[in-house]
């Protein structure tokens, strides 16, 4: 029997029941008296000078009640305080198609749409920069003059450690390959949506659908020129993020100056269209890889290079370049490694965090390329991945501490399940299995700003009644967040979940966290929980201890009773024993934090990216079925392990690395986030291939517990970590299906049927220099104003 | 444009609305009505967030025009549950965690009931064929048909014997 009476139990999560009768307010479903409703005028252009905004005509018209341009909020800022490069609205360039240059706000939605076709908007058009290739050379281009780097270049970082020229000289063989990650868009179902109230005593609130409050607090600070005091964000539910929620975005800032000067609430929801452009996902990534083996495969030393188109803004790039690098190193043992990182700003929607944060791209190239080291060296792929396993508790070559380390018991896991010694390379041509292991970070090592402070803080407090409420900054995004803090709350007092009120992701009743990325959540703030709880616990067992005449380390919690471990009968209610409690101590209130130990990293510029206080470790094997007539892969079946640490909810986990399978499958086979021009190629959830049911492959999620010693109750991230095995080990799959390597993505139709039709044994980039894309110049020429204007504006 | 008398049956009520001719039953429904458990994720019948019941049937309520469904019954999430006690669509979302972000949850159980008013017994095909127009971005699907499979096994249960379809 489990130690645990909440932790590791099948139970439905606390918030779920809104969720199932139409009462969870989303912040589109907020509502208030006299509110107005936002829309946002944005650039027809990719690059364009902006001359002049006439906005008296909008203003003129009946049931318009305010406007607003840049030239109002003429603040600069972004996520990342090293690399604010942005505006809430575009000030004099705009630098991608759906650049926000104004914003309406009027009586109703129709007025205010159109409201925007009456702002005169005088624009000098400028050559756009499209491709990693021009970013990289075009001296002449600047889509922001102020970089003070090379051309577009928006960052480089250049890394090396250990003996890398060594490695290579001692290598038996040396794999040089290049690899393609195409761009994809997170499409969460809720679009964006915010609601701001400025009200008669100067207070303003913000309620947003956003991962990240706090950060977003920061910037409404910085750019309205109002102290964070006087200014309450809440994250309302967010129907989906995936990292796409975790920017500050002009629609935020809108909403609150036009409430501010109106003194009325405003509504801002995007539109889809709209979603598809405010973007912030995975960044396109051309990679270059070079890996050493030995006669035996043992890796010997790895060159790394990535080149990430970022789009027109910084976002969080600076993080997700260093990404591209970081955890190379965590899986297999590496004992040189250098890493090359470049990214470039283009005119195309801004790139920025995606499930999997920059890691995806990489570990696409890497397994890819272990699938072909393997089978050169004649080896299982599995059994090669165990036999250069990183091992737990260690130290990377880069300075990453590991300490529980499952991805040796996630490919045994994945490997019985599927029977793959049995078929891979042995099945039918047309049919494939492949397989492929990655990690991610619980959270990250360091926050977005410099600070010492906690990254996650909470507070609990017991009622008279037994009832429970938590505190605590976080932003429930669907992922479960609340629901963890609950099952940590529950399983600390001794009480059910139903029990516990979760009090989340608002700025003026919680306590800060840092928000819902880098899957820092169930660690950080789990962990910042655990201890507030922990608190109480103490407190209500010495309690109950004094009335029962027993010492207090014989109290038991559980199931609503404080008792005495070694006779059970000897019982008081929670309840009871939590009014004594209070009795004795005062309020029972309590407050615990979070931060990552020191000594996680190595001490190099760019260390603060990659460390975390535990990796999570997944594995994957796709089946699938390659029709040599049409092109299509159908992909059968992915099975999945996952070391999550312990599993505080287990249908929660498997509906993570489920969630996180499908939407690996979908980037591997379809997803493209692509432009013709600066124009979109395809904006719509019709066009944007994102998979339904009857795409969607049938998946089995195995969890692998290895309970990780710092995490709460043990436990790990799930969030993020099993989306990056799905697509290499699909792409693998497919190799042994029809012996065409896969180096880029997605792997479409037209891809494998040219390749079959040509006998290619792979398909993939060759290299920077030759452009992958000779029509570039066309389509720049084609993406002239007039072609651009026939799209009306959005 | 000059808003119009409405009346329209949702969840066994009849009730009456002053609404712009033009807006669709998903806006009239969110915003006049004030019944925003109907999602809408794409407002072009793309996605299936809107989704609610006319007559039992499920139809996307953001390409729906009131004047189009005169007097006939519409079904939204917030009338799925019968007074207190929940459908048990709602029970096993809830304990297969079906519903991850659950913005998709209200159109997707729609879409399940009218599958489960057909046939208790749905194969998986099936179950697939019927929410093949709701998407969902959290959870894979794989927990949904559980949920839906330990709905109809529910159902079945309760329906008398030689019912069963």
């Amino acid at each position: 029997m489990s130690e645990f009476s909440v932790v590791g139990k099948r139970l439905p999560k606390v918030n779920v029941w809104a969720h199932l009768t139409g009462t969870a307010r989303y912040a589109d479903d907020i509502q208030l008296p006299r509110m107005l409703y936002g829309r946002l005028l944005r650039s027809p252009h990719a690059h364009a000078r902006i001359k002049r905004i006439d906005t008296s005509r909008a203003l003129a018209r009946e049931g318009v009640v305010a406007v607003c341009t840049g030239a109002d909020m003429p603040e600069r800022m972004g996520i990342m305080p090293s690399t604010q490069d942005e505006y809430a609205l575009a000030l004099d360039k705009v630098r991608y198609v759906g650049d926000p240059v104004a914003a309406v706000a009027a009586v109703d939605e129709d007025t205010a749409y159109d409201a925007l076709s009456l702002i005169d908007v005088e624009y000098e058009p400028l050559e756009p920069i499209l491709t990693v290739e021009e970013a990289l050379t075009r001296e002449d281009v600047k889509i922001h003059e102020d970089s003070g780097r090379p051309a577009n270049v928006f960052k480089d970082v250049h890394l090396e450690f250990g003996d890398v020229e060594g490695g290579f000289q001692r290598a038996h063989r040396v794999y040089d390959n290049w690899y393609f990650f195409e761009g994809t868009t997170h499409a969460p179902l809720e679009a964006h949506s915010a609601v701001a109230s400025y009200d008669g005593d100067g207070k303003l609130t913000l309620w947003t659908s956003t991962q990240v409050p706090h950060y977003l607090h920061r910037e409404l600070e910085k750019v309205l020129g109002v102290p964070r005091s006087k200014i309450r964000v809440v994250a309302t539910p967010n129907g989906g993020g995936f990292g796409g929620k975790s920017d500050p975005f002009a629609h935020e800032f809108a909403a609150c100056l036009l409430s501010m000067r109106t003194k009325r609430p405003v509504k801002f929801t995007l539109d889809r269209e709209e979603v598809f452009y405010a973007h912030r996902g995975r960044h396109p990534v051309l990679m270059h890889l070079r890996t050493g083996v030995s006669a035996e495969g043992d890796i010997t030393a790895v060159h790394f290079e990535s080149y990430l188109d970022g789009g027109a803004y910084a976002s969080y790039g600076i993080a997700t370049t260093y990404y591209t690098g970081a955890l190379m190193t965590v899986t297999y043992k590496l004992p040189a490694y250098k890493f090359d990182g470049v990214r470039v700003y283009t005119n195309k929607p801004a790139c920025g965090p995606k499930r999997g944060h920059g890691t995806t791209q990489p570990r696409f190239a890497f397994e890819c390329q272990l699938d072909q080291i393997a089978e050169d060296l004649g080896l299982d792929p599995i059994a090669y991945r165990e036999r250069i396993l990183q091992p737990a508790n260690s130290r990377t070559v880069n300075g990453l501490r590991i300490t529980s380390m499952g991805l040796g018991q996630c490919l045994e896991e994945v490997k019985r399940s599927t029977r793959f010694p049995e078929k891979h390379g042995l099945l039918p041509r047309g049919k494939g299995i492949g397989v492929a292991g990655s990690a991610y970070i619980s959270g990250a090592g360091l926050p977005i700003y410099w600070n010492e402070m906690p990254h996650s803080g909470a507070s609990v407090k017991i009622d008279r009644g037994g009832g429970v409420t938590v505190y605590c900054g976080t932003a429930e995004i669907g992922q479960g967040s609340d629901n963890v803090l609950a099952v940590v709350a529950a399983e600390q007092l001794g009480v059910l979940t139903d029990d516990v009120h979760v009090v989340s992701g608002d700025t003026s009743l919680a306590p800060v966290d840092l928000g819902s990325y880098s899957s820092r959540v169930t660690f950080m703030a789990g962990n910042a929980v655990h201890e507030a709880a922990g608190k109480l616990r103490a407190l209500v067992a010495e309690a109950a201890a004094a009335k029962l005449g027993v010492p207090p380390d014989r109290i038991g919690l559980a199931q609503r009773r404080v008792y005495d471990l070694a006779d059970p009968s000897k019982s008081l209610t929670f309840a009871e024993a939590a009014v004594l409690a209070e009795a004795r101590n005062g309020t029972l209130v309590s407050v615990g934090s979070y931060k990552p130990p020191k000594g996680i990293s190595g001490d190099y510029k760019g260390s603060g990216v990659g460390p975390t206080a535990a990796y999570s470790y997944q594995a994957a094997v796709a089946e699938v079925s390659v029709d040599l007539e049409t092109g299509i892969v159908t992909v059968d079946r992915i099975t999945e392990a996952h070391d999550c640490g312990r599993a505080l909810n287990p249908p929660a986990v498997e509906g993570q690395i489920e969630g996180a399978a499908y939407m690996g499958y979908g980037e591997a086979l379809a997803e493209e986030q692509v432009f013709r021009g600066g124009l979109h190629k395809k904006p719509s959830l019709l066009e944007y291939k994102l998979p339904t049911s009857m795409d969607t492959p049938e998946m089995k999620a195995i969890i692998v517990e290895t309970i990780d010693p710092e995490g709460p109750f043990g436990a790990k991230e799930a969030g993020e970590g099993p989306l990056n095995p799905v697509i290499p080990a699909i792409a693998n799959a497919v190799y042994d299906a029809i012996g065409v390597r896969f180096d880029e993505t997605p792997i479409t139709p037209a891809k494998v049927l040219d390749a079959l039709q040509k006998s290619k044994s792979r398909v993939g980039p060759e290299g920077l220099s030759s452009q992958r894309d000779p029509k570039a110049a066309l389509r720049r020429l084609h993406a002239t104003t007039d072609a651009r204007e026939k799209k009306k504006v959005m | 444009m000059a808003k119009a008398l409405l009346t329209l049956r949702v969840n066994g009520e009849r009730q009456t609305v002053a609404a712009e001719p033009h807006h669709t039953l998903l806006e009239v429904l969110r915003e006049d009505l004030g019944l925003t458990g109907t999602k809408h994720g794409c407002e072009l019948g793309e996605c299936g967030a809107c989704t609610v019941l006319v007559d039992g049937v499920p139809v996307l309520s953001c390409l729906t025009l009131p004047s189009e469904i005169g007097d006939a019954e519409v079904t939204t999430v917030e009338g799925l549950a019968k007074g207190p006690e929940l459908h048990p669509l709602q029970t096993a979302f809830a304990e297969e965690a079906a519903a991850q972000c659950g913005y998709c949850t209200p159109g997707m159980l729609l879409s399940a009931k009218s599958l489960l008013d057909h046939t208790t017994a749905p194969t998986r095909e099936e179950m697939a064929e019927a929410i093949a127009g709701n998407l969902c971005r959290c959870t894979g699907y794989t927990a949904i048909y559980e949920a839906i499979d330990k709905a109809a096994e529910r159902i079945r249960e309760k329906q008398p014997a030689g019912a069963r379809s």
